[in-house]
Formats: C-alpha cells, structure tokens, sequence
C-alpha cells in the first residue's frame, strides 16, 4: 500500500476529518508504531484537522512517511489561507479556546507527539506539522 | 480553440462516417467481459451509441475544448449518470474512464483513412481530439468518485446510526454502547436519545460504553462530559466505561479532565457497581 511516501487529503467538510483520520491510522499501522503511538498521533491528527476546517475554514493535510537516519516516522502537516492566528503563545495555552471548545487541541497535540511546530500570519493562514518517531 | 478549416473530424463523425461504433463496442465488451461485470452486451451498445451521437452533436455545433461549455451540457449529463451507475455497480475508476478513453481508437482510426496523406491536417484532428478526450475522461472520474464518497460517507452516517441504542440492562440501569466516529452531528443526537430515556424510563443510572470508539479527542471528550453533567442535573448517575489504556494515556496528555466522572474499564465493571448503587447483590445460588 505505501508507494508514495506521502499524500495530500483536503479537509473541507466533517467526513473529510475521518478521512485525515483513516490515512494517518493506516500509515501508521504500516510503520509499525505501537498501539499507543498510533492512538497519540491520530488524535493530534483529529485535533488538528478539526482545527483547520473550523478556524482556517478548510485547508489541506499532508501524510507523510519521513526517515530521521533509519528511524522512520510519521508526518502531518496542516495548513490553511483562513484568518491566522493573532497571538500563537495564547492559543497554544491549555484552555484557551476563541471557540466553544476545550481550549485543549493546540496544546495537547503538541503534547502527544515528538515535534510540533507552528507557524500563523494574521490573513494569510496557518500551519502546523507534527511528527511521531517510531 | 476552434477546428482547422481542413479538418475531417465532423466528416468522420457524420452520417456517412466511418468511424466504426461496432469496433469501440466489441473493444469494450472484451475488457469487461472477463469479469462478468452485470452489464449486457446491449447495454453497452446503447452507452455507446449516445456517447457517439452526443459526441457528434456537439462537435457539429462547434468545437469546443472547454468541456464546461453549454455545448457539452447533454454529454456532461449523459457521462454523469454513466459514472453514478457505474460506480454502484462497483466498476473501477480505470474500467470509467476507459469508456471514454478507448474512443480513441476507432476515431483516430477514421481520420487516418479520411485524411490519407495529409499528415499536417491528421496531426491537428488527432490532436484537438485527444484533449477533448482527455477531459471527457477525466470529468467521469471526477463524477465516478463523488459517487463513492457519497456512498462510502452514507455508510458511515448508516453505521453510526446503527451503532447506537439505548439498551436497558436493568430497570433503572441504561447503557449506550457507543461504535464508531463520534465527532458528527449525530452524536448530539445520539446523547440527547440517552437524556430522553433516561427520562421516559425513570432510569438512576445510565452507562455509556466507548469500547468502540478509535479515537477520544476533546471534542469527543466535550460531548461526554456534556452529557454525564446533563444527566446529573437530571437527577441520574453516568458511568463512563470502555477506556482502553491507549485512550486513557492519550486522554492523559490532552489533558482532558473528566473531574469526579465515575469511570470503569468495562462494561462489565460499570455494570456491577450499578447493581451496588440502586441496591442490589448478586449472589451466587448455594450448592451451585
Ligand atoms: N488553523 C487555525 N486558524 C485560526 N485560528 C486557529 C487555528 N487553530 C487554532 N486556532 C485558534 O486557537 C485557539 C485554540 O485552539 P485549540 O485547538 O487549542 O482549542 P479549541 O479548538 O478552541 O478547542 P478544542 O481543540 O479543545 O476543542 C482556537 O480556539 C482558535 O481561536
Ligand atoms: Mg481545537
């Protein structure tokens, strides 16, 4: 199954978010990460994919096998053209919601894989790619 | 982009033409034919007759490239209802497109013969055609895998509607064991069936089971609590049972809080500590 080594998904309406969802489990389960690696990634994907579609107003996911030396991975990136975000420490904070959710996603995706990494410009968009070593 | 004043393409395709719908049709049905697929070999007669004539029309009329154009509204139609059918019956996105794709053949085949020696002129028709073609063939992809999606998200919405029922396991003891996504509309529904009953049964307790459930995340999470804090105003206890180790850690580091939520491993567990609550033992029959 895995003959790319990445994938593009769009994230435009609910569906697309099992979709994001479905890719990262199966991609995962191909690099052999463990029951509980595999769980941590895929609700970071949730989370993130969720956020992309209802502050970024939809946007795109990449599912990417990567390789650090032979240790492989799994990469997500995320990315969006909506509204940005203003002021990036206050929303990564845990209970910082400008929604009606937890105020968790952001901060707890960071906290359930090995890198995070985001980046926002206020009317351009945002991106955020995570990365689970094996 | 309009045909060259030496082109044969309407000749070919008209009255007199010579492109040869038998040849196309027999070229399909032998592709299909190994697998049997529940289409007739009429049928398949017929698809590609409209194709030609509609293909025809439209050319007559004027070509045009860009398939989007009223031009090609009645082929754009005609394509749409082959890739739905299509794709329910379970052809493959290549066997879809290869309908439109495989009339190459015996169109190229009849501008060779129409154009003889002018290789110019054949180049141009085989050209403009194959760019048609193309796009045709493309668009009934685009138009077979909007039908799966369609199918494939119904099913999901079926499978979660399915998943979800209220079950009484004791009077006064409900459960709703919870399968599948459960971050879409439904589950507002599915958590207001429990309230309801709750209600209608007068039951104190209510366990929802999430052994089925891939994937807590915190919206996931915010319905849950939602629900167990709406069941408690309520006047009944929610139990929260099926946390598999992966989701308790991974619930763990998304820092989610489920507070003083009685929550059990399984159902099982929960089960029993809601015989405890409304006052019952279970004791095993003596000699037994
Ligand atoms: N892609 C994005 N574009 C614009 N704003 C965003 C984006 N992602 C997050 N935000 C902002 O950051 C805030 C915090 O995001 P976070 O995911 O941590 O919490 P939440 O989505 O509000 O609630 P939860 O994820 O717990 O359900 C959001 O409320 C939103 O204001
Ligand atoms: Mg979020």
């Amino acid at each position: 199954m895995d003959l790319q080594s990445s994938e593009t998904l769009q994230i435009t309406c609910e569906e697309d978010l099992v979709r994001v969802r479905q890719a990262t489990r199966a991609r995962a389960v191909l690099l052999g990460l463990s029951l509980v690696n595999l769980t941590k990634i895929v609700t970071a994907a949730s989370e993130l994919a969720r956020n992309t579609l209802t502050f970024g107003g939809g946007g795109t996911a990449i599912v990417a096998t990567v390789h650090n030396g032979d240790r492989p991975g799994l990469r997500l990136i995320f990315e969006d053209h909506g509204p940005g975000i203003t002021d990036i420490e206050l929303a990564m904070k845990d209970g910082y919601t400008g929604g009606k959710g937890l105020g968790l996603g952001l901060g707890g995706s960071k906290r359930l894989v090995n890198e995070f990494e985001i980046s926002s410009r206020v009317g351009e968009g945002t991106r955020v790619s995570i990365t689970r070593w094996k | 982009m309009g045909l060259e004043s030496n082109s044969k393409l309407v000749e070919v395709l008209g009255e007199k033409g010579r492109v040869s719908l038998n040849d196309w049709k027999e070229a399909q049905w032998a592709a299909i034919k190994i697998r049997r697929e529940p289409i007739t070999e009429e049928e398949l007669y017929r698809e590609a007759s409209d194709f030609m004539s509609l293909f025809q029309q439209a050319v007559k009329e004027a070509f045009l490239s860009d398939i989007r154009d009223p031009v090609w509204l009645k082929m754009r139609e005609m394509l749409s209802a082959l890739s739905i059918s299509r794709a329910r019956r379970g052809f493959t996105p290549t066997e879809m497109a290869t309908f439109v794709l495989s009339f190459k053949q015996p169109l190229f085949e009849a501008l060779k013969q129409a154009h003889g020696t002018d290789s110019g002129a054949l180049l141009s028709d085989v050209w403009m055609t194959t760019v048609l073609l193309d796009k045709l063939g493309l668009y009934c992809v685009e138009e077979y895998q909007k039908t799966r999606e369609a199918i494939i998200s119904r099913q999901q919405k079926d499978l979660l509607e399915l998943s979800t029922p209220v079950v009484q396991l004791w009077p006064g003891v409900l459960t709703l064991p919870l399968i599948g996504t459960l971050d879409s509309e439904r589950t507002q529904l599915v958590m207001e069936r429990l309230l309801q009953k709750i209600v209608d049964t007068g039951s104190q307790i209510a366990i929802i089971d999430i052994t089925g459930v891939p994937t807590v995340d915190t919206l996931v999470a915010q319905h849950l609590m939602k629900t167990i804090a709406a069941a408690h105003l309520m006047g009944a206890e929610c139990f929260l049972s099926g946390i598999s180790p992966q989701i308790a850690q991974t619930v763990v580091h998304l820092g989610v809080k489920f507070g003083d939520i009685v929550t059990k491993a399984t159902l099982a567990d929960a089960f029993g500590l809601a015989l405890k609550r409304i006052g019952l033992v279970v004791i095993k029959k003596s000699g037994e």
